[in-house]
């Protein structure tokens, strides 16, 4: 109980404290109240980890009826997940909104805001009762909104924050179908009921139940189709907003999957097999996406939808395990998410930090501006560095990890397939290479392009290294990523206990990962360090060799060209030129050119915007065709006064003469009748 | 252990087959297979050159390209030996190790703001993200045969017995082969004597480099080139005694030079934009093989 009231308090004080205070003190307050809550909910979350589940039943209201706090294995993970994002984004933030010191009322509203988002993240984990869910879900939403358009001026904010509020509560809304269609089933609140519920009707009733969770879920997780939201959000938000929604902010949205998963019994392969077809599509399509885009924070955002996409296939793969009673799938499938969860989070919040930073120095996120920031931000760009490496899943960093696992589940499933399984396993397979060599283009292309080479474009500005102060926090993060791509088993083992909770719905015997091939990570481990090791004996070499040579600084050789400019550098449009023709026919393009004519030709220009073709049918099409024929009704609204009374005569009329019509016409029919 | 000494002493004479058969091929002399080996030992003992435009990137990417090809090459078995490094799972870290590689070599030639460079790189990205599917599902199928996930067990447990094995074999054989190609950038993806910039790949991406790096990048390449042909030569060894399985190592891999000479002499390389869709060939054959083994094991319902 003492947590409860530590974690309503908390806030509420500080929240309350913010208003008064010197710009200092809030940031203090708020530091302090985030930290608090962190680890006060951190504790709960390592109990519940370690199979010590933390039990509260609330009395909540006539309506809600009691409300029950769960913090389970997979709570646990979650919570434990977003305090680490949210300690680290508070902290990046502090330092990253020096720069707004002029606003210090919008600042007290962020700030609150910020407390506001953590305590609703935390306990959208906890809470197992559907209303407080749904209301702990709608401040959760209306926080990140106005988190995410702090620079209100801005007309492009403002856009991207009401389509992810809007967005936002499309997917409340089929969570509130879901929840009201159990509880008028059942008459209760309480999440147990909806376990009870689909065990006691067909498994068709429950798997429409489970798709509008999904769906609700899906929307903010970003799956595709419904990500379309995620590209305009992220590039608005500050940078460590973006990195806060990236990181926990979608993932509470695979937490509540994995939750109806939990909850609802339901024929687990054709789920598995649906989520599992939708995240492949994610992972490419948002790979794909990325390549094409010129922001850097946009090009992120698709990345997010990628990393969406290998978590669901790790659920989807769980699912099947589940369905067909392969405890290797099972157990390979939901650890690999679930790894992939926690990766993800800190590789994105890390990539989306040192893209704040470049934002900061330079302020412009266009990456065919920037060029050459590494010997401006050498630190900011070692650390961008290690996140693009450990997102395109390459040893020895953490998303190889989270991959490899995903990689030996689908090998390990191989030997026990028939043929549609094997072509299943063949297009996973397929995808996640895909989707590691299209991250590879798409981040060398960002990290070649924003940091290398010349500077493209003179800023007016001093660009120089973000203080100390707020590369700590980085530093932290990329510490994680290293760690987790050099002892993964310390960390695929701290899962058992959450995938048992999987495993257990079928009984499957799951004890640890020994067995399932996931000796292998010991090897990994191994091969890790002698990979480092290797690179620091060749370097070692190679500085004994150069030692006594003479090393000379030239030009960069340009085939005899005597007046290079940084024009004629590789720009990212040209880097991945050839990938865009040969895939053309799968993007939208808009392109805006004058082409160079004439002998004397005049100022010519070439502009090109990716554009999401998804987004064109699935949103853009239909609002547009539901205002085309709204537009018929036009008239109706046509600014006379004369009319508007009209309209409510006829109203009042018509409400008080319609039920005396009803009332002839039945009297008429009786009438009728009795003949 | 035997592996990675075979490997290594094969790398020595691999490149210089190569060469030495293109010029008998062309009607010269040529250089002496060792003549590669030579260079490389001459490159290791010059100073360097530095573009004022490079960074850090660019002076520790051919420390960590070698590193990768390195760590790359630990991984492969030699028939029934182990490899130094050996798993469940291996060819996965084998690719994506060699995926750090590519990294480094593409942000390193990004790194001296050079067009062509960057054109080298923007290539490279392209084609290797096209071939990794078709050795996931090579390998994929191989484990399918077999039942196993290391290549030493994969290899080991490779029987080559009826006749469509054996195509398989040979199918699985030119899917490698071409992969060689395709990671060393040999033809018909590209053509590392060409004279001219704007149509290289590989070569476009190391015109910076000098010195120890250049040696280090040219060794990783022979490297490759080996590690590529002891893969190809397990697909066959089975359980052969090593008394014979040795030469016959070393025989293979001589031929292998020997066929990628003379694809070198008498083909020409692709234009450059068909050398996507050749690549996605690769993946086909590779299905090809896939459906193949789902018939050797019977699983073709």
């Amino acid at each position: 109980m003492i947590y409860v009231w530590g974690f309503l308090l908390i806030p509420f004080m500080a929240i309350c404290l913010i208003p008064f205070l010197r710009l200092k003190g809030k940031a203090i307050v708020v530091c302090t109240a985030v930290s608090l809550t962190a680890i006060l909910t951190s504790i709960l979350a390592f109990q519940g980890l370690s199979g010590q589940p933390f039990e509260l039943q609330l009395p909540g209201s006539l309506i809600s009826g009691a409300i029950r706090l769960h913090v389970d294995a997979l709570s646990g993970w979650f919570m434990l997940i977003i305090n680490f994002s949210i300690l680290t984004g508070g902290y990046y933030g502090l330092s990253y909104m020096k720069a707004y010191a002029d606003q210090p009322k919008n600042l007290s509203m962020h700030g609150v805001l910020f407390l506001l988002l953590h305590a609703s993240l935390v306990s959208l984990c906890a809470i197992q009762n559907s209303i407080a869910f749904l209301i702990a879900w709608e401040i959760m939403a209306l926080s990140a909104f106005l988190c995410i358009i702090f620079e209100h001026e801005k007309i492009a904010t403002i856009k991207a924050g009401i389509n992810f509020l809007i967005q936002s509560h499309i997917s409340i809304l089929f969570l509130m179908i879901g929840f009201i269609w159990v509880a008028s089933q059942t008459g209760s609140y309480d999440f147990s009921v909806i376990r009870t519920y689909s065990l006691t009707h067909t498994s068709a009733l429950s798997l429409m139940l489970f798709l509008f969770f999904f769906t609700g879920f899906a929307i903010k997780a970003g799956f595709v189709p419904f990500h379309t939201w995620l590209p305009y959000a992220h590039p608005a938000a500050p940078a460590h907003i973006s990195g806060i929604m990236s990181g926990v902010l979608i993932k509470i949205g695979i937490f509540g999957i994995l939750r109806m998963l939990l909850l609802i019994d339901l024929n687990y392969t054709t789920a598995g097999i649906i989520i599992l077809c939708l995240a492949i599509v994610s992972g490419v399509y948002g790979v794909m996406l990325a390549i094409l885009q010129h922001n850097l924070k946009k090009l992120l955002a698709y990345h997010s939808i990628e990393n969406i996409g290998i978590i669901g296939i790790g659920i989807g793969l769980g699912c099947i395990g589940l369905g067909t009673n392969n405890v290797i799938l099972c157990s390979l499938g939901f650890a690999g998410a679930l790894l992939h969860t926690l990766n993800h989070s800190l590789f994105k919040s890390l990539l989306f930090f040192t893209a704040g930073n470049v934002y900061q120095t330079t302020h412009t996120l266009d990456i065919e501006k920037l060029g050459g920031l590494v010997k401006k931000m050498p630190q900011t760009a070692l650390l961008f560095l290690v996140a693009a490496l450990a997102i395109c899943g390459i040893p020895p960093f953490n998303g190889f990890i989270s991959e490899f696992i995903l990689y030996t589940g689908l090998y390990s499933w191989m030997h026990a397939a028939d043929i549609t399984s094997l072509i299943t396993i063949l297009v996973t397979v397929s995808a996640l290479v895909l989707i590691g060599g299209l991250a590879i283009m798409c981040f060398t292309k960002a990290f070649g392009v924003v940091f290398l080479g010349n500077p493209r474009h003179t800023f007016h500005q001093e660009i120089k290294e973000v203080p100390i102060s707020q590369l700590i926090p980085l530093y932290l993060i990329a510490g994680f990523i290293i760690a987790i791509g050099m002892f993964p088993s310390v960390f695929l083992n701290t899962l058992i206990m959450p995938v048992q909770l999987f495993t257990g719905i079928h009984q499957l015997p799951f004890a640890s990962f020994q067995g399932k091939g996931m000796e292998a990570l010991n090897s990994i481990s191994q091969a890790g360090w002698c990979l480092t090791g290797m690179v620091v004996v060749v370097w070692g070499i190679r500085k004994l060799a150069l030692r006594n040579r003479s090393v000379t600084i030239l030009p960069t050789w340009n085939c005899g060209y005597t007046v290079p400019t940084s024009k004629i550098q590789y720009t990212a449009a040209s880097f991945v030129n050839t990938y865009t023709q040969l895939f053309s026919s799968l993007f939208l393009i808009y392109k805006k050119e004058k082409v160079v004519e004439g002998v004397f030709p005049a100022a010519a220009h070439y502009e090109t915007r990716p554009y999401d073709k998804l987004e064109k049918w699935l949103i853009d099409s239909p609002v547009l065709n539901l205002k085309a024929f709204l537009g018929r009704f036009q008239f109706v609204q046509n600014g006379k006064l004369q009319f508007y009374i009209l309209y409510g005569i006829l109203f009042i009329v018509a409400i008080i003469s319609i039920p005396m019509l009803y009332d002839q016409i039945m009297q008429f029919v009786e009438f009728l009748r009795q003949l | 252990m035997l592996s990675l000494i075979l490997i290594l002493l094969a790398a020595t004479f691999f490149t210089g087959i190569i060469i030495r058969t293109k010029s008998i091929a062309s009607g010269r002399k040529g250089p002496g297979i060792f003549q590669p080996l030579k260079d490389v030992m001459r490159l290791f003992r010059k100073g360097a050159v530095y573009s004022e435009t490079s960074s850090f990137v660019f002076r520790i990417a051919p420390t960590i390209y070698f590193s990768s090809v390195f760590m790359a090459m630990l991984v492969v078995p030699f028939g029934a030996s182990k490899g130094i490094i050996s798993f469940n799972g291996d060819f996965i870290f084998f690719a994506y190790v060699l995926g750090l590689g590519k990294f480094f070599s593409i942000i390193g030639a990004m790194d001296t703001g050079s067009s062509f460079e960057g054109m080298g790189a923007s290539r490279e990205a392209l084609y290797s993200m096209f071939a990794e599917p078709a050795f996931f599902i090579l390998m994929g199928s191989l484990a399918l045969m077999t039942g196993h996930t290391s290549f030493q067990e994969i290899f080991a447990t490779l029987h080559l017995g009826s006749s469509i094995t054996y195509a398989l074999g040979v199918l699985a054989a030119f899917v490698f082969l071409m992969i060689a190609m395709i990671e060393n950038s040999r033809m018909p993806i590209d053509d590392p004597k060409t004279h001219l910039e704007l149509t290289m790949v590989h070569e476009v991406m190391i015109l910076d480099n000098s010195g120890f790096d250049l040696g280090l990048i040219l060794t990783a390449g022979y490297l490759k080139f080996a590690i590529y042909g002891a893969i190809i030569f397990d697909l066959f060894s089975g359980s052969i005694s090593y008394g014979y399985a040795i030469p016959l190592f070393f025989v293979m891999q001589g031929f292998l030079a020997f066929v990628v000479g003379m694809i070198e002499s008498f083909m020409a390389r692709s234009r450059m934009n068909h050398n996507a869709q050749f690549i996605v060939v690769l993946s086909s054959v590779a299905l090809l093989i896939f459906f193949g083994a789902l018939l050797v094991s019977g699983k073709f319902i």
